[in-house]
């Protein structure tokens, strides 16, 4: 099991340039638990989720880790607890699927070094894990959307964080494989104990795989805490402006939301 | 997990290397006969064992000269700018993931080009000032472009169009050079902005051959960075790469290769261009092509210096042979990547 962490983002703000989206957030993520980010588009979920994960520094207050700044730690020493997968990265041009897993292992080797036997390892279980082992040795251009997402949680895993980010690992896939690889980050945590921070467009996949949930409003944090506490017809009102009723899902008996409209209300 | 997958991944990197170690054996094989053959090859034609004994300081009439003074400064030239122009043409297609976003078409090598002019045809220093000046000129035409395309966010496509407006802008300042230098210097100067092997002496080479031999193993080294920077800011940071100092180094590294051969040969056009892409398709999927594109820039180099002497009637520098073949490349890709819709 992964050793538990404190992450905290204490009374952080963040923006684009002059741009604030992200007003005065505190958030302490639950450790080995998956946690969901919610709200609609443009509300900050991203940026609060890339705020976490170093790749923007807050303009006021401070992300700390067990008690110490993130920014105090030496990158590569932080890059072995945490770990991000960002929304869409960048395919490099003309590169095997195992070559690319591998360079997760990164912030694991020393400055020369090349493949040790512990590396070769991460990378076979990172691969068996995410089912992608039968593509190893091919070229990744020759792959599909859901494939490619596998292989790039692959390379996440190897990385061997504690605490995983992903920005939206769902989106641009199909239902099938929306499924599929929310019950793989599933594995992970069940399995190893992996915390999972992560950003979900759709709120009832939220529902039915967070823990945790954090809901987002115009850069606010407006509610935090388990689906069933926090899915209300009342919340999802005040976070998408949608009339809608909560029913318990037939199948994970999670909250399933129901949107009205117009000609169904 | 399997010892089973552990296997599979280990046959698919023994197969790459191989074929790795296979490329880079035939390209210096190739590389050899190149440098060989120049030796050999000339207005007259000498025996090997003529050349030998030559190059081990015997005095033979007639040969000694010609190939200590005159064929011997002209392959080691193309040898070592050929490596210079391969290795940094690399680095910027992979660092910037365009193939290209190289120092040719970025103006990086026009900028060196009209600090050697103007040192050499202006204020006629010496050669190793032009030298010095040309890496200055060479690091500040890169500082500008990036000034100048940087935005809200970075994008790749705005600074090859910036790059262009500025190669563009310093190939107007060339001319202009050439119209104002003396002229007596006129010939060789503008031999020398063709991108020419002719007339290379033994003295200006070390400049060059000691910075290819102090950044090359700075470019290897820092191959894994580069395979890092290459998956894009977010991904490399999140692994824990610092990405502005790796940048630099390389970008530093390159840019001093880069200049030091044009300051040599001038900027011999489309090989820092052609040598990656071409180095790339013969490696294949993912395995570093730092020392292969250096491989394929001296055979490009040397390739065409030789096509330029002795497949004409006339004598062309090989700048001009390498021109010939480059632009059509370009077309080439500009063509594929419109239809990617990777221009954008």
């Amino acid at each position: 099991m992964k050793p538990a962490h404190r992450f905290q983002a204490e009374e952080i703000s963040a923006g684009y340039e002059q741009h604030t989206i992200l007003n005065d957030i505190n958030v302490e993520i639950p450790s080995n638990q998956i946690n969901v980010i919610i709200g609609a588009n443009a509300c900050g979920k991203s940026t609060l989720l890339k705020t976490m994960a170093r790749l923007i520094k807050p303009e006021s207050g401070e992300i700390t880790l067990d008690g110490k700044a993130i920014s105090s730690i030496p990158s590569k020493q932080l890059a072995r607890v945490l770990g991000l997968l960002p929304q869409s990265p960048i395919v490099p041009e003309g590169i095997s699927v195992a070559d690319l897993v591998g360079r997760g292992r990164f912030p694991h080797q020393s400055f020369l070094q090349g493949w040790t036997k512990k590396d070769y390892e991460a990378v076979a279980e990172a691969m068996e894990i995410m089912d992608i082992t039968e593509l190893a040795n091919q070229n990744i251009d020759e792959l599909s959307g859901g494939q490619r997402q596998r292989v790039w949680i692959a390379m996440a895993l190897t990385q061997q964080t504690d605490i995983l980010f992903l920005d939206e690992p769902t989106t641009f896939l199909d239902i099938t494989y929306q499924i599929e690889i929310l019950d793989m980050l599933t594995d992970l945590n069940r399995k190893y104990g992996t915390t999972i921070v992560m950003v979900l467009h759709d709120i009832n996949l939220a529902a039915r795989y967070a823990d945790h949930i954090f809901a987002l409003r115009q850069g606010e944090l407006i509610a935090k805490g388990g689906p069933s506490e926090v899915m209300t017809s009342q919340l999802i009102g005040d976070l998408f402006g949608l009339h809608c009723t909560v029913i318990k899902d037939p199948v994970s008996h999670s909250p399933l939301v129901v949107p009205k409209g117009r000609y169904h209300v | 997990m399997t010892n089973q997958t552990i296997d599979i991944i280990i046959a698919g990197r023994r197969q790459r290397r191989r074929r790795w170690f296979i490329v880079n054996s035939l390209l210096l094989l190739l590389s050899f006969i190149l440098c060989s053959t120049m030796l050999l090859l000339g207005s007259t034609f000498y025996t090997v064992s003529e050349v030998v004994r030559a190059l081990s300081g015997e005095t033979l009439e007639g040969v000694s000269f010609a190939v200590n003074t005159i064929r011997l400064p002209r392959m080691l030239a193309g040898l070592f700018a050929g490596f210079a122009f391969g290795i940094a043409g690399n680095t910027f297609q992979t660092m910037l993931r365009n193939p290209l976003a190289n120092p040719d078409i970025l103006g990086i090598t026009a900028g060196s080009s009209v600090a050697a002019l103007f040192c050499i045809l202006i204020l006629q220093t010496s050669d190793t000032t032009a030298s010095i000046a040309s890496v200055i000129a060479g690091l500040v035409t890169v500082a500008l472009i990036y000034l100048l395309s940087r935005g809200s966010s970075f994008s790749v496509g705005r600074l090859i169009l910036v790059g262009i407006g500025i190669q563009a802008m310093l190939s107007a300042v060339i001319s202009y050079l050439l119209m104002e230098g003396a002229q007596e210097d006129l010939p060789s100067a503008l031999q020398w902005i063709s991108g020419s092997l002719n007339g290379s002496q033994i003295d200006d080479m070390l400049p060059l051959m000691l910075t290819v031999l102090i950044c090359t193993p700075m470019v290897i080294v820092l191959g894994k960075h580069l395979s890092i920077l290459e998956l894009g800011e977010q991904s490399a940071f999140s692994l824990g790469l610092n990405t502005d100092k790796t940048r630099i180094l390389l970008i530093v590294s390159s840019v001093s290769m880069l200049a030091l051969a044009t300051s040599v040969t001038g900027p011999i056009s489309f090989v820092a261009f052609l040598a990656g892409p071409i180095a790339k398709r013969l490696v294949g999927t993912g395995y570093s092509n730092v020392v292969p594109a250096g491989l394929v820039g001296v055979n490009l180099v040397l390739g065409a210096d030789l096509i330029g002497q002795f497949a004409f009637d006339a004598r062309f520098p090989a700048g001009i042979v390498t021109g010939l073949l480059g632009a059509p490349f370009l077309l080439y890709l500009l063509i594929r990547m419109n239809r990617r819709g990777s221009l954008s």
